[in-house]
């Protein structure tokens, strides 16, 4: 815990955001509601993180797990944490005692909007449900972010990203024939999540802008993820081809817009990789010529046609082609030639050696107050007049409690230490 | 468009949209909100009406169902950008227009005499040249205005932003795999969605609107997760395994194939006492509890307040207890289907998930209970599509068909 005189180390921010003036009362964790109030804070919003000084704001179990900071350990240590809070003020209160539900109520009211991804029901366990937040402040914005939604049959069960996305589909769609679902190998939901809920969250807050008017967002993970299919869906409710068919899902081909040759083929190395996309017979003829090989002047691959009929032995053919040569080599050969391709790059590579994305500042060090300096991720996004920023790390547990205590809400210091020698903050 | 039924968020926003692949989700996200939003068609019509599959499988660009799907709510005209008079049209429109989101090939509007700095300007005089200092102007890229412009599709995108990296199978001769569905053009999407939102956040107050730059290569290295973080905290590299996260450790499966060949993700096996108590309890109630050699052990494990499963080596039992749990569940899955086992485990409080195929989950009572699939009315005729992403209790989301080909034509005229 951080000291009593403690101030952070940059606050406030040294230039105004897009978001300035908003302030956001945030329950979020993990990474699906984190994620979310991440990007308001680093668009200038006044982000508030509220955390139980008891479980040492370990409902967030990103907090004290790997990946840690170098060689830190433990509840400010969390890497994920440190990256999803970038940029928010941290408080505790523990909502156990009366004195620490007044003080929220007190936030509440000097809030634009209260943010969560508690399971269902959790908020209403706590007395702070839509219609308690609403007897608070009549034109609250409430943004609720979990698995199944706030209603329904499953309203009960548990979610966290790999589930969300099993259950929606998007799973299933990825993968290759004949193997199990690949799926997405980290929480692609969460992500996706978070930026839903940011959109939600704004959304809401720009209609009460204009109209004075407050509501509630039931965001369901799932049912965000089921929008994301693109038309598979419709395939199946206009023709009633179903996605679950022989010889899908083969993700790394493209059946909608069909493209063919399309995937990811072996090179020179230890897992190295190069995705090529041929989008049109244009793009066959570039290659071919890029190429220069006699089997690419087969009558068969001039039109798409042929190239998805014989689509095998026309991937056995490149990846014979691609297997003896770097990755790199390939994608610039052929980008040169106008066919899109590209290396699947590695993290290091694209974090370390890929100067478009450090250039355009995705990889931003910022000053945490127990770690030193970390490295989080930006945003990859820029805005003429208000660019975003990120003037921190996350918060230590209670690093805020006097800023906002005693400037938001108005507390003397003799209060404050109080409230801290019982345990409340 | 506006149409019967409440209010809507975005209710009064006129968004002028060019249609391409790469911006065409974040179109529909604002007008199924209910802002304005009039896509700009070239003469022929958007390339995505000729992407399969089409309605009945006959090729028409009425038909495209990729048309259909991002270009729900939206208005069509029909505009040649090349043409004098084409271009004059599009001037009056965005003169009309809050913001224009756009992701044309790089110079080309600029040549044209139609980009930002000729039609909007946040800091320029509003008398001069037409220009609409109030104007947003959101311009998705490969990685942004000042960058080369590459040949790239959503799977070169995900190929060298990351994501493809962490995807795929234990076994890595298997190429990694490009997860389904077009996620690469979505994420610059998603982000342009809640950067524009931003901006006329501070537009309300500012009076001005800007230029918003949204990266496809940025965004999908900010959707890559714990890849991202071992390396920026550890330099450590993840390896991709078979449906479940990548790390830079091999975990345990947490896939199991059902009795009727569908899928489960099991999510976390049973660790407290509890949850090994009412799985037991559930194995007795399918009356397997003979039949499972695993009853011991859960009995075992009621005793724990929560095993400790980052430390197993230090506690021998405790793992075999453990372990005893996931053979259970794998027990199970070899007797019963999945939505089964899934609805059982979900039940008696073990997060899991089954593997839906879309049109599956379209089909589940909770989303269908939750009013997710909707009808949208197409001239008489009733088509299911996927609802809303989010549920506003006060404006809800609300959608339409995607338009015909310069339905709208006469907006050019008003």
């Amino acid at each position: 815990m951080i000291g009593p005189d403690h101030r952070p180390p940059v606050w406030p921010k040294p230039e105004p955001g897009a978001l300035a003036g908003i302030r956001i009362c945030d329950f979020t964790g993990q990474l699906a509601g984190a994620g979310a109030t991440k990007i308001l804070a680093q668009l200038g919003a006044e982000v508030i993180r509220i955390e139980d000084p008891v479980r040492q704001g370990r409902w967030d179990i990103l907090r004290g797990t790997q990946p840690f900071v170098g060689e830190h350990r433990g509840i400010e240590a969390g890497g994920s944490f440190n990256n999803h809070n970038a940029g928010k003020l941290g408080i505790t209160l523990n909502l156990r005692d009366d004195r620490a539900k007044d003080l929220l109520r007190e936030l509440v009211a000097a809030s634009d909007a209260v943010t969560e991804n508690f399971a269902a029901g959790v908020m209403e366990r706590l007395g702070f449900g839509y219609e308690a937040l609403r007897a608070i402040k009549p034109d609250i914005v409430y943004v609720s972010n979990c698995g199944f939604g706030a209603d329904g049959p499953y309203a009960s069960f548990r979610s966290w990203g790999p589930i969300a996305q099993a259950v929606s589909g998007l799973t299933f769609q990825s993968g290759l024939p004949d193997l199990p679902p690949a799926g997405w190998g980290y929480s692609f939901m969460d992500h996706t999540g978070a930026y839903y809920m940011a959109m939600a969250i704004l959304m809401a807050l720009y209609h009460r802008r204009r109209t004075g008017e407050g509501q509630w967002v039931d965001l369901a993970c799932v049912e965000a993820a089921g929008t994301l299919h693109g038309a598979a869906s419709l395939d199946f409710t206009v023709n009633d081809r179903p996605a679950r068919r022989d010889g899908l899902p083969n993700s790394n081909r493209c059946q909608s817009p069909a493209m063919a040759p399309h995937g990811i083929w072996v090179c020179d190395g230890d897992d190295q990789w190069v995705a090529i996309a041929v989008r049109n017979d244009g793009d066959w003829e570039r290659l071919a010529e890029a190429l220069g090989e006699p089997w690419t002047a087969d009558e068969r691959w001039v039109r798409l046609a042929g190239r998805l009929a014989h689509e095998g032995e026309l991937e056995r053919l490149i990846g014979e082609w691609t297997a003896h040569r770097g990755k790199h080599e390939v994608a610039e050969l052929l980008v040169a030639a106008g066919v899109p391709a590209a290396p699947v790059l590695r993290p290091s590579e694209r974090i370390d050696s890929d100067p478009r994305t450090s250039d355009w500042g995705m990889w931003v060090t910022v000053p945490h107050s127990e770690v030193g300096d970390t490295r989080v991720e930006g945003l990859p996004v820029r805005l003429s007049e208000t660019d975003w920023a990120i003037g921190r790390a996350a918060p230590c547990l209670g690093e805020d409690n006097r800023y906002v205590l005693g400037e938001v809400l108005g507390h003397s210091d003799t209060e404050i230490a109080q409230l801290e020698a019982d345990g409340v903050i | 468009m506006t149409s019967a039924g409440g209010v809507r968020p975005l209710d009064g926003l006129r968004v002028v949209e060019l249609t391409s692949q790469r911006c065409a989700l974040g179109g529909k996200l604002l007008a199924d909100m209910g802002a304005d939003v009039i896509v700009v068609e070239p003469p022929g019509g958007s390339q995505m009406r000729t992407y399969e599959p089409f309605a009945g499988d006959r090729p028409d660009p009425e038909g495209a169902l990729w048309w259909w799907h991002y270009n729900t709510s939206k208005r069509s005209v029909v505009v040649d950008l090349d043409s004098a008079a084409g271009a004059a049209d599009f001037r009056r429109l965005v003169s009309t227009a809050d913001a224009v989101i756009e992701a044309e090939p790089l110079g080309r509007l600029d040549a044209l005499g139609l980009d930002w700095d000729q039609l909007g300007g946040a800091t320029a005089d509003p008398d001069a040249g037409g220009r609409n200092r109030r104007l947003i102007w959101v311009s998705i890229t490969h990685n942004g205005r000042d960058r080369p412009d590459p040949p790239a599709t959503d799977l070169t995108v995900l190929a060298e932003g990351g994501p493809v990296w962490s995807c795929g199978y234990d076994d890595h001769t298997i190429p990694p795999v490009r997860g389904g569905g077009n996620q690469g053009l979505h994420m610059a999407s998603q982000y342009a969605v809640v950067t524009l939102m931003a901006a006329l956040m501070w537009r309300e107050h500012s009076g001005r609107g800007q230029l918003i730059e949204v990266s496809m290569l940025a965004a999908a290295n900010a959707t890559c997760e714990f890849a991202t973080y071992f390396w920026l905290n550890q330099q450590i590299e993840v390896q991709r395994q078979t449906g479940r996260h990548a790390l830079p450790q091999i975990t345990d499966a947490t896939q199991v194939q059902c009795a009727d060949g569908r899928w489960l993700n099991t999510g976390v096996p049973p660790r407290r006492g509890p949850e090994f108590a009412a799985l037991a309890k559930w194995v007795a109630e399918l009356g397997l509890f003979e039949e499972c050699p695993y009853t011991e052990l859960l009995a075992l494990g009621e005793g724990y307040e929560q095993i400790d499963i980052l430390h197993l080596d230090a506690d021998p039992l405790g793992a075999e207890v453990f372990g005893a749990g996931r053979d259970t569940v794998n027990f199970l899955a070899a007797r019963l289907g999945a939505h089964e086992l899934f609805v059982g485990l979900q039940s008696i409080g073990l997060a899991c998930g089954i593997v839906y195929s879309p049109e599956e989950m379209l089909a589940d009572e909770h989303f269908v209970t939750r009013g997710f699939p909707v009808e949208i009315d197409h001239d008489g005729t009733a088509v299911t599509y996927p609802g809303a992403p989010y549920k506003f209790s006060a404006t809800p989301w609300r959608a339409t068909r995607a338009p015909r080909l310069g339905e709208h034509q006469d907006l050019l005229a008003e």
